[in-house]
C-alpha cells in the first residue's frame, strides 16, 4: 500500500471514424493503446485487491453500486473508463484505510494514556474494533471496589470478557436448552 | 485421476478478433459420456470435506490469489465489475460461507462445482447433442443475433461475447448457459468446457477437465 502509478497517457485517435468498438481493430496504434490500458487495468485490480483485504478488518470497503453488463470487446474510451473509474477507486479506499488507521492509531493512543492515568478518563470506553482488533471486548475506566473506589478515587482500566456467548451462560442457560 | 479416459481436450475457437485482443483467452472442452443423476455418497462427502477448505479469512483473502486476481483482471477488461458480478470461484466460495457448506445438486452440476473449488477454473458442462461438428468457442455476437434472448433472457448486441458454436449461442460468456442446453435425465453425452484468461496456467484447465470428467466417469 502507499505507492503510487504514473499512467501514461493515451493518444486518442482523432474523431471522425465510426465511434463502434470493433471496426478499427485492426489499427495497431489503437491496439496497442487498448493492450497498455488492459496492463493498467490489471494493476489496479491487483492493487484494489489489496486494499480490500487490508481495509476488511477495518470495517470494508463500500460496495459498488450494481450495473448491469454483459461481456464484451471493449472500445478504448470504454476502456479508459474502466481504467479511471479503479484509479478513482483505489484512492478513495487508500484514502478511508488512512482515515481510520488515524483513527485507530488515536484510540491506542488514548489508551495507552487510560492506562496510565485511569483517573483521568473516568469512565471512559474503548471497544478492541475501535483499535482494529479482532473481538468484542472493550477496555474500560472503572472504579476499584465500585462506590468506595469513586469516593477514594481509585480507578482501573478493565478489558471485559469478549463477545456475549450465543446460549447465554451457566446453569440458567442449560435449562433454556434442555427446556 | 484414472487412466480409462481416453480423452484429450480440444481447443475450442475464438474469433480472430477477440484473439487479437486477448490472447490469453482461450476454450477448451471435452466429451464424455454421462447423464445427470444423484450425487453418489463420496461425492456429496467431498463436497462436505471442501467446504471445510473455506472461511471468512480466506474468502476474503481469494482476490489476491493468482487464478482469482486473473478472472478478476479479464472481468473487468470485457467491461463486468467482478465485485457486482463475481467470479465463478468468489461465487462458489460466497454461496459457500451463505449456506454454510456446498449444497449437492447432482452428478454433473457438483462435480463442476469440485474442479472449480479445487482448481479456480470454472467448467461448464451441457448436453453434448446440441454442440454443432465444428465444436465450441468464443466470439462476438452478429448484428443478426442482436435483440432479447428469449432462452438466455438477455439482451444482447453486437459485440457481446458469447459461448457458441457454428450454428447456436449456447451462453453470454461466463454466464448462464440456454436452459434448453443443459443436461438433463435423457442427456447421454455431455460437453465439458472451460474457460481460461490470461494468468491461468494451462495444467489448472486440463486438471479441472480431467477432474469435472473422471467424476462423471
Amino acid at each position: 500500500m502507499g505507492g503510487s502509478y504514473a499512467y501514461p497517457a493515451v493518444q486518442i485517435p482523432p474523431p471522425g471514424g465510426s465511434g463502434g468498438a470493433w471496426t478499427r481493430v485492426g489499427e495497431p496504434d489503437e491496439r496497442a493503446a487498448r493492450r497498455s490500458l488492459r496492463g493498467q487495468i490489471s494493476r489496479l485490480e491487483r492493487d484494489l485487491a489489496d486494499a480490500f483485504v487490508t481495509a476488511f478488518p477495518m470495517g470494508g470497503l463500500p460496495q459498488p453500486a450494481a450495473v448491469a453488463a454483459s461481456p464484451r470487446l471493449l472500445a478504448l474510451g470504454e476502456l479508459e473508463r474502466v481504467r479511471d473509474e479503479l484509479a478513482q477507486r483505489l484512492r478513495s479506499s487508500r484514502a478511508l484505510i488512512a482515515e481510520r488507521a488515524d483513527e485507530q492509531e488515536e484510540k491506542r493512543r488514548i489508551l495507552e494514556r487510560m492506562l496510565l492515568e485511569p483517573g483521568k478518563y473516568r469512565f471512559a470506553r474503548i471497544s478492541r474494533a475501535e483499535l482494529g482488533e479482532p473481538g468484542c471486548g472493550v477496555w474500560q475506566v472503572r472504579p476499584r471496589l465500585g462506590l468506595i473506589g469513586m469516593l477514594m478515587g481509585w480507578w482501573q482500566v478493565k478489558l471485559s470478557s469478549g463477545c456475549p456467548l450465543a446460549e447465554g451462560r451457566g446453569a440458567r442457560a442449560a435449562t433454556r436448552i434442555t427446556a | 485421476m484414472t487412466d480409462e479416459l481416453p480423452l484429450s481436450p480440444a481447443t475450442g475457437f475464438v474469433q480472430d478478433v477477440v484473439r487479437e485482443e486477448f490472447p490469453g483467452l482461450r476454450l477448451h472442452w471435452i466429451t464424455v459420456t454421462a447423464s445427470r443423476r444423484h450425487s453418489p455418497p463420496a461425492i456429496v462427502a467431498r463436497l462436505s470435506s471442501l467446504s471445510n477448505r473455506y472461511r471468512g479469512a480466506s474468502v476474503v483473502a481469494m482476490r489476491t490469489k493468482p487464478v482469482p486476481q486473473a478472472y478478476r483482471a479479464f472481468f473487468r477488461q470485457i467491461g463486468l465489475d467482478p465485485d457486482v458480478r463475481r467470479i465463478p470461484s468468489e461465487s462458489a466460495a460466497v454461496e459457500r460461507l451463505l449456506h454454510g457448506g456446498f449444497r449437492p445438486v447432482n452428478l454433473v452440476a457438483d462435480a463442476c462445482l469440485i474442479a472449480l473449488v479445487e482448481t479456480g477454473v470454472p467448467v461448464w458442462a451441457m448436453d453434448a447433442d446440441h454442440v454443432d461438428v465444428g465444436g465450441l468457442g468464443i466470439r462476438t455476437a452478429t448484428e443478426a443475433e442482436r435483440g432479447h434472448s428469449e432462452a438466455l433472457d438477455v439482451w444482447i448486441e453486437p459485440g457481446t461475447l458469447v459461448v457458441a458454436d457454428a450454428q447456436t449461442v449456447h451462453g453470454l460468456l461466463f454466464a448462464e448457459l440456454d436452459p434448453a442446453h443443459r443436461v438433463t435425465g435423457r442427456t447421454e453425452r455431455v460437453a465439458l468446457f472451460s474457460v481460461a484468461v490470461d494468468g491461468v496456467p494451462g495444467i489448472h484447465v486440463e486438471e479441472a477437465l480431467w477432474m469435472c470428467a473422471d467424476l462423471l466417469a
